[in-house]
């Protein structure tokens, strides 16, 4: 069903733990269902990522955050699916940019302490996947487990 | 890294809110324009930002928002005359098109075209 599909994991700040861990394994868990999957972020997270996986295993396209922006704007490409990794204002904020220049359906991925208010501060069509979780990714792994796609 | 961060910018407010940035480009500036977040500006940043994402006119600055994932948002100012007026220009082409929009739909009849004979036989 997914064959030929792309998604993209928008990753935001790597200062809360869990959220490498679930790039990583959601990108696996995408790409073994058929997606093709890009993962877009900042200088920081993706050196975590490449140090964390550095065969390219689980990851193995990498993007730079506002280039990615930037080509989606211009229309040079986009995604079918995108789950936009957050924990704080501007995570919420990428998220909101993400909404509205792309056709992806938008996943908002709501972490840290403050997740449950964080996910409420967000108006922007996006379906929330909301767990408190900083050093445990259990409760966002069950989360996003049950995401249909 | 964005060409903004190599330019004489002004920095107005720092790690804040985006919310609390917007609110203070309306507060301290003479004109405010909205736009679509991936509005482009100074050749290559486009703005990242929760709708309405405010920019701002003082003189011959341009006040905006600047967000980056680890830092929060700034309120930046930069001197662009060409800057603003292509802001100004993209807010009267926005109200030429919504104006054309109403004026369409004004035209346009409200119903089923009636025939002579029904209008005639009322």
């Amino acid at each position: 069903m997914s064959q030929g599909k792309s998604a993209l994991l928008v990753m935001g700040c790597p200062e809360v733990p869990v959220q490498n861990s679930m790039v990583i394994y959601l990108a696996h868990k995408l790409k073994k269902s058929g997606w093709d999957v890009t993962v877009a972020g900042t200088n920081a997270p993706i050196k975590l990522l490449k140090v964390a996986d550095p065969e390219g295993y689980y990851v193995q396209k990498m993007a730079d955050l506002d280039q990615t922006i930037a080509d989606i704007v211009e229309k040079k490409y986009d995604f079918d699916i995108c789950f936009a990794f957050m924990h704080s204002d501007a995570g919420m904020t990428y998220g909101a940019t993400f909404s509205a220049i792309s056709r992806a359906r938008l996943f908002a991925v709501v972490f840290g302490k403050n997740a449950e208010a964080l996910g409420e501060s967000i108006d922007y069509p996006a379906e929330k996947i909301v767990a408190v979780a900083t050093h445990n990714p259990a409760p966002l792994k069950n989360k996003i487990d049950k995401v249909d796609l | 890294m964005s060409c903004i961060e190599q330019m004489k910018y002004r920095l107005y407010l720092e790690r804040t809110s985006f919310k609390e940035a917007r609110e203070y480009i309306e507060k301290i500036s003479e004109e405010v324009y909205y736009v679509d977040p991936g509005y482009k500006i100074f050749k290559d940043y486009y703005i990242i930002g929760v709708p309405p994402v405010a920019m701002g006119v003082r003189g011959k600055e341009l006040l905006f928002t600047y967000v980056k994932p680890c830092h929060g948002t700034f309120v930046m100012g930069l001197d662009s005359e060409e800057e603003i007026a292509r802001l100004r220009e993209s807010e009267a082409k926005k109200i030429k098109k919504s104006l054309q929009g109403e004026e369409k739909a004004k035209g346009e009849p409200s119903g089923a075209p009636a025939s002579f004979a029904d209008i005639y036989r009322k």
